[in-house]
């Protein structure tokens, strides 16, 4: 249905994506796979008129087509759901999913918005996707989820030939993510061609007839799920054998760690906050990895905003290394040597318009504050010191970091805290939206930093991740400490804290 | 570190092409500060085919004189509010303020000088209410309070910031007019004049101040940390406060720095006039000023900024201002002239609208 061929574009001097084609077929789910910075993201942005293409031609039903802006792809019939939400949270569900092309009523001049039939059209579609809301709520209101789900709303609701979804489940349960993949499949049955990018290889396997991979933006194969397990998919992406799951080299090094301090490094006594966390007791000890696992709202992230002092923690204790604080701004955890990657990676974390070497020295200049500044020569240093060791993928450390991938923002992220030196590192969620391969990395990362003494606060939804990283393991739900496990705890334990109903 | 490199890019991506060799008209046309220069230079140019004697220099009474002198001296108050309110724009904040500010640092400083003539052993002697050094000081110390205040309204308060800087042009005016009692307040103490006529080595003090003020200002954000903590608070505040940046902090100084700088144009300019109006003085000076950050180069959704881009805004502006009235515009239409520049200046600046000029020039050529 539509056909990419031989599609190349560079910019400036840099070859983005050289020859790569894609053929999508009617009534097929087509993953397209590849690390951070093969390609996907541009390649969609061609589809989707976005950018033009350098060489190569597009096709749809056989007729070429150049599209030259969003709008008109999606004129042609090509609707696209981006990763990050890109929807207006001020206005309402119905509003939104109808902007740019509202039903009208009336004659000529005189033509008002039809609000009752937006509304109406917009129940119906939520329907489809069987979420039950209010189309009149405003959007911002809403979980992240549930407008990710309205995001594609409203890509269904223009009549699309060819649906490109990119990375629609980073921000999902599992719940949502099977009810989408119900949509999806009676989507398909209704002869849609589906472009879906994901990062998590089971959904590769649970919804795509055919998968497509890229590597260092070019093509490297087209397969059907059969043809290509789970590991060779993995080679195909990286272009080298990944070693997975290093529980092996994880209890080396627990084994090597250093005896028990008689301090915890944080030590939580009924800490909490009215409304958001109930009092807990937690302590984390010298160069361990706490893992912390919990369902999306079951107060992960909260725990974490209130120990870096974002949020004001009014019940019980914090002690940071046995002295009793009380943060109001994060720059009092900065101080004592915490640092946080927050979840949010585009709002709470990159500075979009500087640099990527002025996103890394942020931090550390924050923390030595105004004066001395870091000079310049010292920044690119420090900047490429971490480029180099977290392999980001980045021209120069002087380009904007809004140009830099996501996998690669979360990198850059990683590194300004890294650059303080922390002695408490709380990750939120770092492996979402990133390849395997660099989650590997990042993960390795964590254990080689915990071997060297730092504490790892390791906040994730994949649970494998989790149990893998761990030295213990905290379990969240309902806004409450549900239990604890320790190393070795199989995920069914995990499940069951998470799940245990409250009631029992 | 090899390893790091191999392990990310196992197949090696095609050897880079080299960029093609960009023309030095090219790369000199992306510097922020060109567009700027250009327009001051295109006003001059203007300005001079209709009055041959701007160039005109010359050394009178110990000090230079000329028409460039006295455009130099006269933007030096709007550069200073410029540069104030250039930080302000770069926390992706506002200050229409200033001029109400301008205004009450004049009235104040005219109070406590008021001056007297008294004659003393036989001499007539000028004698100020109270020193001069302690009432310069009380009238800055009233600007910077008022800008803290406005500071205080946008980072704590959380207000819009031109909704907070509105309450304070109106406030700000109306305490001006109290002070002033709406009257003109004379002032009788000629070393107070020296501020805003005064001659240092020739060169007008009004001038050397303006000058001061962006030397330290470029110095105190080259040596400091503060020029990234203002650009990453105004391009994302939630991830700067996340990074540990005092951004409510940082902010409430810029706006009381805002506020600070306004004093300083309210003492210039009453000094000038060797009077305070609290009616008049530093009206519509807010427009001028914004328009002087935005015609230099920075824009206003925050981030980015260019200290030395809002002098040469100030410069323009008040060039502009004295082209009109050199030329003989008649006044009921000079805001209207003075419209019409501003917009094709921004028109000039505006690199969308350069593409489109291109591409049409480009078509019209090929025909």
């Amino acid at each position: 249905m539509l056909k990419a061929e031989g599609i190349s574009k560079r910019f400036g001097a840099v070859t983005v994506l050289d020859e790569v084609r894609l053929h999508l077929r009617a009534g097929e789910v087509h993953a397209l796979m590849g690390q951070n910075g093969a390609g996907k993201s541009t390649l969609i942005k061609i589809l989707t008129g976005v950018y033009p293409v350098t060489a190569g031609t597009l096709a749809l039903d056989g007729a070429p087509i150049a599209p030259a802006s969003p709008l008109d792809s999606q004129k042609l019939g090509i609707s696209t759901v981006y990763q990050e939400v890109n929807l207006c949270p001020n206005l309402t569900v119905a509003e939104n999913i109808f902007a740019g092309r509202f039903p009208r009523r009336g004659w000529g001049g005189l033509k008002a918005i039809d609000g009752p039939r937006m509304v109406r059209e917009t129940r119906a579609l939520l329907t489809r996707l069987n979420l039950d809301i209010d189309p009149t709520q405003t959007l911002g209101t809403l979980p992240v989820a549930v407008q990710q789900l309205v995001a594609i709303a409203r890509a269904l609701s223009v009549d699309a030939k060819v649906l490109i979804l990119d990375e629609p489940t980073s921000s999902l349960d599992d719940s949502e993510v099977e009810s989408l993949f119900t949509v999806l499949r009676g989507l398909r049955a209704s002869g849609l061609a589906i472009l879906f990018v994901t990062h998590f290889l089971d959904q590769v396997y649970a919804i795509s007839d055919r998968i497509t991979v890229l590597r260092n933006g070019r093509f490297v194969g087209e397969w059907t799920p059969a043809e290509l397990p789970a590991p060779a998919l993995v080679s195909a992406m990286v272009g080298r054998d990944v070693a997975l799951a290093s529980a092996e080299a994880a209890d080396a090094q627990a084994a090597a760690k250093p005896a028990d301090s008689a301090t915890p490094r944080l030590q939580l006594r009924g800490f909490g906050a009215e409304r958001r966390i109930h009092p807990l007791d937690l302590d984390l000890r010298d160069g361990e990895v706490m893992g912390v696992a919990g369902l999306l709202g079951s107060g992960r992230t909260e725990l974490a905003r209130l120990l870096f002092g974002l949020d004001a923690a009014d019940l019980g204790t914090l002690a940071v290394q046995g002295e009793t604080v009380r943060f109001t701004h994060p720059a009092q955890a900065v101080k004592l040597g915490l640092a946080f990657c927050p979840e949010e990676r585009k709002s709470d974390g990159i500075v979009g318009e500087l640099s990527v070497r002025e996103n890394i020295v942020l931090a550390l200049q924050a923390r030595t504050g105004l004066w001395p500044c870091i000079r310049p020569a010292r920044q690119r240093e420090l900047a490429q010191k971490y480029i180099d060791l977290l392999g980001i993928r980045a021209a120069d450390s002087d380009m904007p970091i809004a140009l830099l991938s996501g996998g690669n923002q979360q990198k850059a992220l990683l590194a300004r805290w890294l650059a303080t030196a922390p002695r408490v590192l709380i990750l939120d969620e770092p492996t979402r939206g990133i390849d395997v391969a660099a989650k590997q990395e990042l993960m390795n990362e964590v254990m080689r930093l915990a071997r060297e003494g730092m504490s790892v606060l390791f906040i994730s939804s994949e649970i494998d991740e989790v149990l893998r990283i761990s030295d213990r393991i905290v379990v969240m739900r309902d806004r409450r400490k549900a239990g604890e496990l320790p190393r070795g705890a199989t995920e069914a334990e995990v499940m069951n804290l998470i799940c245990e109903p409250a009631a029992a | 570190m090899t390893t790091a490199h191999e392990m990310n890019a196992s197949p090696p991506r095609p050897a880079p092409q080299l960029p093609p060799p960009e023309s030095l008209w090219l790369r000199t046309s992306r510097h922020p500060l060109v567009w700027p220069l250009v327009t001051l230079a295109l006003i001059l140019a203007v300005n001079a085919s209709l009055n041959p004697g701007l160039w005109h220099l010359e050394w009178r009474n110990g000090h230079l004189y000329g028409s460039l002198i006295d455009i130099v001296n006269r933007a030096a108050p709007l550069a200073i509010v410029a540069l104030g309110l250039t930080l302000v724009i770069a926390t992706r904040g506002i200050d229409i303020s200033v001029g109400a500010v301008v205004a009450i640092s004049g009235a104040v400083a005219a109070l406590m000088i008021g001056g007297d003539l008294k004659i003393v052993d036989g001499q007539p002697v000028h004698i100020s209410h109270w020193p001069l050094p302690v009432a310069l000081l009380v009238a800055l110390v009233a600007a910077a309070a008022c800008g803290a205040w406005n500071g205080l309204l946008v980072a704590r308060a959380g207000l819009q910031p031109i909704i907070a800087t509105l309450i304070m042009m109106l406030a700000g005016r109306g305490a001006a007019q109290l002070l002033t009692s709406g009257q003109i307040i004379t002032i009788y103490y000629p070393p107070y004049f020296v501020i805003g006529n005064g001659f240092f080595l020739g060169v007008p003090v009004a001038a050397l101040i303006a000058l001061a003020v962006w030397l330290g200002m470029t110095l105190l954000l080259d040596r400091s940390a503060l020029g990234l903590f203002i650009q990453a608070i105004g391009i994302n505040p939630r991830a700067a406060r996340v990074a540990g940046v005092r951004a409510r902090t940082i902010t409430i100084c810029v706006y009381a720095f805002c506020g600070l700088c306004a004093g300083v144009a309210g003492l210039i300019v009453s000094s000038n006039v060797k009077s305070a109006d609290g009616n008049n003085a530093g009206v519509l000076m807010e427009l001028d000023a914004i328009l002087a950050v935005t015609v230099g180069g920075t824009l206003l959704t925050g981030g980015r900024f260019t200290l030395a881009g809002t002098v040469i805004g100030a410069l323009i502006i008040q060039t502009l201002t004295s082209t009109i009235y050199a030329i003989g515009v008649p006044p009921e239409i000079n805001l209207v002239v003075k419209a019409v520049v501003v917009f094709a200046v921004m028109l000039l600046q505006s690199p969308e609208f350069r593409r489109q000029v291109r591409a049409l020039a480009f078509r019209g050529g090929a025909r």
